[in-house]
């Protein structure tokens, strides 16, 4: 079995009509055994800003540390807050400088651009290549059923309340058919004069 | 199997070939269903079922279902038989509604871990020979005698590969009977008997709350919990939890829920408590 698939969990993201959607699951297992069903992998990391790290556990938590050192720094530097983009391009860089032992995370982030408010949202596979589709990005245990939920589901311009129920569908019934994800979700839907955070009851087998 | 022995399917199957005078044409395991094929190379060569090689040369497991969790145990009143219904293949979840627990006969329940082909399989042998038993004997078999049909069957083929452990419990002369059966050819009989990736945590349930005098509902109770419990851990078990009961005067199916609305149930009783 993968590494990346050790611990179990998945993260998928979306766009909207100036909104966008991070959603989780809550396992945290080791291989077949479930340990905890509220393990968030999803993370603020700025104003309008989120960072979803599936992958090995251990690697989730190292990556977000030197990611939170490497945004102060870039904070204090610069005296503003960081981009989506910038997010992005940092967290390319930390994942490259080891391409050669690579930390077993692939990254997912979402955001709002803080200036032109523009939705944004961005996976990296492990080594730090990105991809910014117009539409979702998927990554986990899950990915290859939720590619499928989201290609059906997915369409353009959805108000946050219709993203809500699209991201939280696509998340739930792509878990529902692998066994390291599920054990209940977590949705952030990211608007441009709040966050609403809600929490999906789910399966929990 | 017993249908097609009684409408004569073999006799039609020689004289479709023009081979009515030849009594040894081999008919596979349409007349003999303990007859398989042998794999195509010697068994220490090619160590079928412990691998097999892909289009690289690469070895590759073959992928069973193997993640279930099932349990069974004796007590005052029969016996009880819980089950739960995933099937996965890797981390697929292939399916949450497989039927785990096979009804051999009105007196007879196997449930199913390991390899879902093998287990429906032999398992469906096995109610043959019961029925040929009965027919030939004017009784019904005992659940040591299925059981140890059944270990005999699956021994025949020890090494080949087949995946699974098995629990046979019924009702006999004897009394409540349940055994343990697998394919290397373990049989025993026992109390309680727990079989699957999710066992461990069903063992854990099932012997805390064990006693031999439980009443009806309460052992019933107890297998639904131990497989809930089981379902929660394990990421390979899952679905419905099915609970059989098994009695003097035969099986009885008792319930089928839903692993979700257990779980919801569960904690709402947990935070009144």
């Amino acid at each position: 079995m993968s590494i990346l698939a050790y611990n179990g969990g998945s993260v998928v993201a979306m766009k909207g009509k100036n909104c966008v959607a991070i959603a989780t699951d809550l396992r945290f297992g080791v291989q077949a055994q479930t340990i905890t069903t509220d393990f968030e992998r999803v993370f603020e990391v700025g104003p309008h800003l989120y960072i979803g790290l599936p992958g090995l556990v251990t690697d989730t938590q190292t990556v977000l540390q030197r990611l939170k050192f490497r945004i102060k720094m870039y904070e204090m530097r610069e005296g503003r807050k960081v981009k989506p983009r910038t997010l992005m391009a940092m967290v390319q860089n930390l994942l490259y400088e080891r391409r050669f032992g690579p930390y077993f995370v692939e990254p997912v982030i979402a955001g709002l651009d803080p200036v032109t408010k523009d939705p944004y949202i961005c996976a990296l596979d492990l080594i730090g290549c990105p991809c910014e589709p117009a539409d979702f990005v998927v990554s986990g245990t899950s990915s290859e059923s939720l590619y499928g939920m989201c290609e059906t589901t997915w369409r353009e311009d959805l108000e946050p309340d219709d993203l809500f129920e699209c991201i939280g569908q696509s998340l739930i019934n792509a878990f529902d058919r692998d066994a390291l994800s599920g054990w209940g979700a977590v949705v952030h839907v990211i608007e441009e004069d709040k966050v609403t955070t809600r929490h999906i009851k789910s399966r929990m087998d | 199997m017993a249908l097609q022995a009684l409408h004569g399917v073999d006799y039609h199957c020689k004289k479709a070939n023009g081979l009515e005078d030849d009594e040894n044409v081999y008919l596979g395991n349409m007349s003999n269903q303990c007859q398989l094929y042998m794999p195509p190379l010697s068994k220490a060569e090619s160590q079928v079922g412990e691998f097999l090689v892909d289009e690289c040369g690469r070895k590759i497991k073959l992928n069973f279902a193997h993640g279930t969790t099932t349990l069974g145990f004796k007590f005052n009143g029969g016996v009880v038989m819980a089950v739960d219904s995933r099937a996965t293949s890797g981390q697929y979840i292939g399916s949450n509604n497989v039927k785990k627990v096979i009804e051999i006969n009105p007196y007879l329940l196997g449930t199913m871990a390991g390899g879902a082909a093998d287990c429906t399989y032999w398992e469906r042998v096995l109610a043959k020979q019961c029925r040929l038993y009965e027919l030939r004997n004017r009784e019904r078999i005992s659940v040591a005698a299925a059981s140890k049909l059944l270990a005999n069957m699956v021994y025949q083929y020890k090494g080949y590969g087949l995946s699974m452990g098995v629990m046979i419990a019924g009702w006999d002369k004897k009394g409540p009977g349940l055994y343990y059966v697998d394919n290397d050819g373990n049989r025993m009989p026992g109390n309680s008997f727990s079989v699957g990736s999710g066992s461990i945590y069903a063992y854990g349930v099932l012997d805390s709350g064990y006693r031999w005098d439980l009443s009806d509902t309460e052992a019933q109770e107890l297998g639904r919990r131990a497989i809930y419990h089981a379902t929660f851990r394990d990421a390979y078990s899952g679905g419905v939890v099915r609970v059989y009961h098994i009695k003097k005067d035969g099986w009885v199916k008792i319930s089928e829920q839903d692993c979700k609305a257990l779980h919801y149930k569960y904690a709402e009783e947990t935070k009144t408590a």
